[in-house]
């Protein structure tokens, strides 16, 4: 039987965007106040354990690192098909950069094998960094190989995917135990259905903490962060009108230089 | 304690409801508003979806959600398309007679089947005469070598032509006060559909009339038992009627609170946009207001179902309520266009025209308050 992890993230609703606040003492965005949504590319990791579970034999746990109400993405995976929920949920765990976010679902992982295939999405969409995935990888001892778009072949240990890379894709062997994180192209994810929610009653979401991890408290969080921001910013995007006069000539020749200032032409 | 959240589950629920509403309804809408049709096809995404399974018990095929679960698919769904929301509730009253008043094997015979949407029922009482007054019921039966025969026209009846089952109330020819409602199959002699509507509103809603011609019904197709039709329909009418009109009445005004705060956010005048008008603000306060009020009337009224208690007079509020706060969402939504308000690409147009359909369908709001006022001097 397959084990496959799948890692998820609650990430702020890009529907509320607007609302999102920056702290300035710790530059991070604080996500309670705005409703926590699936991160759409975890979609896709979920809906690939999935399918290979309704091709093989498999069980599927779905990890995640957040606060309390990040376990409704679980509980939305248990719904979808996966087999049980892992939350990783402490104070200590928070302002976590990408490495202390690895390290903290690769200690987990480490509880949950034999592991056959960690699944993530590319990225997140708040943070966009595409480095868990690969973080993970490196803490487990494991191959990963990023931006997958197929599966060509799920046979066996060795494993041939299709992956994006520059302005093609490449093909590439891999052997499992093995980290893939893949795009928006790999499949449609499948919708939640009344059936899959009631089949989740009897599934469990186990909440662990550092002590359970086992982790010392500087490893993980802001403490245990070795990167940092050093500045946060809003960007704002504004538009205005600018008429041009003149003759036919001389609006060609003003529109061609606010181009050319602009570096598009 | 009494706890007015919705359970993690129920969250959930809403969230397959409203995706569900949004990918797969969403798309049929415009052909269902320009050919006033298109229930085949709607029906089909509802059947995909398990949404019929959802208050038929497990022990004959369904999801045993319930009626709270029922409400929130409901309100999803309309807020997409009240016109599918209405044929969706009307197939939950149908289903509704055979859970409360079938024998146990008309039960095993049809509820799997209406689980999967493989068959559906629809329930036939509103007659030429009206709707409110099921004792004025014209379509009779007689007794004929132990079988009964039918005779009548049933009128406005939502699915008379994509049900595969009727529930038709008919009154006992030899004994006028005494009434029985039969299950009347697709493809019976002398049975048939007939004219079908075009409705102001809800298009693409099947609406439509059906005869009854000497139409031989074997005694095992009586539902509840004979001489209690009155109770059967009502029953399911009084508490999974007015329900679903909750249901589609909620949508409706989600949908016009949503579009009014879109346009009001973005249509500009003077220079700011319309949203920072009182003006503006106190008609949106009051869109806000009715649904969070609807919401607790109609929510309270189906958690009473769920714990098995009857909940007819508290849907009469709901559906009072919730009916009449629609139009008034729907006409307010349309001045906050302005002039896009009167144009069929703004959907506030549709919701207006949806808006009128709901007061008369499960009975009027006159009807709703001599329930109401029957109840309150009781």
């Amino acid at each position: 039987m397959l084990s496959i992890v799948v890692c998820v993230k609650a990430v702020p609703d890009p529907k509320e965007a607007d609302k999102l606040m920056i702290d300035p003492i710790t530059r991070t965005l604080p996500r309670l106040d705005i409703p926590l949504v699936f991160n759409p590319l975890d979609c896709h990791a979920v809906e690939a354990a999935i399918q290979l579970k309704q091709k093989y034999s498999a069980h599927i746990t779905a990890l995640s690192m957040g606060p309390p109400p990040a376990g409704n993405i679980l509980r939305e995976c248990l719904a979808l098909g996966a087999d049980q929920g892992i939350l990783l949920t402490d104070p200590a765990f928070a302002g976590a950069d990408t490495f202390a976010t690895a390290y903290t679902l690769a200690a987990a992982i480490k509880m949950v094998e034999p592991v056959d295939v960690v699944f993530c999405g590319m990225a997140s969409s708040d943070g966009s960094t595409e480095w868990v995935g690969p973080q993970i990888a490196a803490l487990l001892g494991y191959p990963v190989v990023t931006r997958v778009r197929e599966i060509l072949d799920d046979q066996g240990d060795n494993w041939l995917l299709k992956a994006d890379f520059d302005r093609g894709y490449r093909k590439i062997k891999i052997k499992l135990p093995a980290v893939i994180t893949v795009t928006r192209n790999l499949n449609q994810p499948k919708a939640l259905s009344f059936s899959g929610i009631l089949k989740a009653r009897s599934k469990q979401i186990k909440e662990w903490n550092h002590d359970t991890l086992g982790m010392p408290i500087e490893h993980i969080g802001l403490k245990g962060s070795p990167t940092y921001v050093t500045e946060m910013t809003r960007l704002e995007s504004s538009r205005a009108v600018e008429m041009i006069g003149g003759t036919l000539r001389e609006k060609v020749e003003c529109l061609v230089k606010i181009l050319s200032d602009a570096g598009v032409a | 304690m009494i706890d007015f959240t919705f359970t993690e589950e129920q969250e959930l629920f809403r969230k397959a409801a409203r995706e569900f509403a949004e990918t797969r309804i969403a798309l049929h809408v415009p052909n269902m508003e320009k050919t006033d049709r298109g229930w085949d096809e709607v029906v089909k995404e509802l059947s995909e979806a398990e949404m019929f399974a959802v208050t038929i018990p497990e022990e004959y095929g369904g999801l045993g959600i319930g009626y709270v679960g029922r409400l929130i698919a409901l309100e999803e769904i309309a807020r997409i398309s009240v016109a599918t929301a209405m044929m969706y509730q009307v197939f939950g009253l149908g289903i509704e007679a055979f859970i409360k008043s079938g024998s146990e094997e008309q039960k095993q015979q049809y509820l799997p089947k209406f689980a999967t949407g493989e068959r559906l029922p629809t329930v036939a009482v509103t007659e030429p005469s009206g709707g409110s007054d099921p004792k004025g019921c014209q379509t009779s039966y007689t007794k004929a070598n132990g079988a009964y025969i039918l005779n009548g026209r049933k009128c406005f009846i939502t699915n008379s032509h994509t049900a595969d089952v009727q529930v038709v109330l008919a009154m006992d020819c030899n004994n006028p006060d005494s009434f029985t409602t039969f299950i009347i199959e697709k493809g019976m002699e002398g049975f048939k559909p007939t004219h079908e509507e075009h409705k102001v509103g809800m298009r693409g809603c099947n609406t439509g009339e059906i005869e009854l011609k000497d139409v031989v019904v074997p005694a095992q197709n009586i539902i509840g038992g004979e001489g209690k039709g009155l109770k059967v329909a009502m029953t399911v009418i009084g508490d999974v009627g007015r329900g679903g009109m909750v249901g589609c009445a909620l949508g409706v005004q989600q949908a016009c609170l949503d579009a009014a705060v879109k346009f009001a956010s973005e249509r500009v005048l003077y220079g700011k946009p319309i949203s920072n008008l009182q003006s503006i603000q106190f008609k949106i306060a009051e869109m806000k207001i009715d649904l969070e009020a609807g919401r607790l009337l109609g929510y309270r009224a189906a958690a009473l179902q769920d714990k098995g208690e009857r909940a007819s007079n508290e849907f009469a509020v709901a559906k009072y309520f919730t009916t009449e706060a629609a139009q008034k969402a729907a006409k307010m939504a349309v001045d906050i266009h302005g002039g896009y308000g009167c144009m069929d690409e703004f959907p506030v147009t549709r919701y207006l025209r949806d808006s009128f359909v709901l007061g008369p369908s499960a009975g009027t709001s006159d009807i709703m308050k001599v329930i109401i006022s029957r109840w309150a001097l009781s």
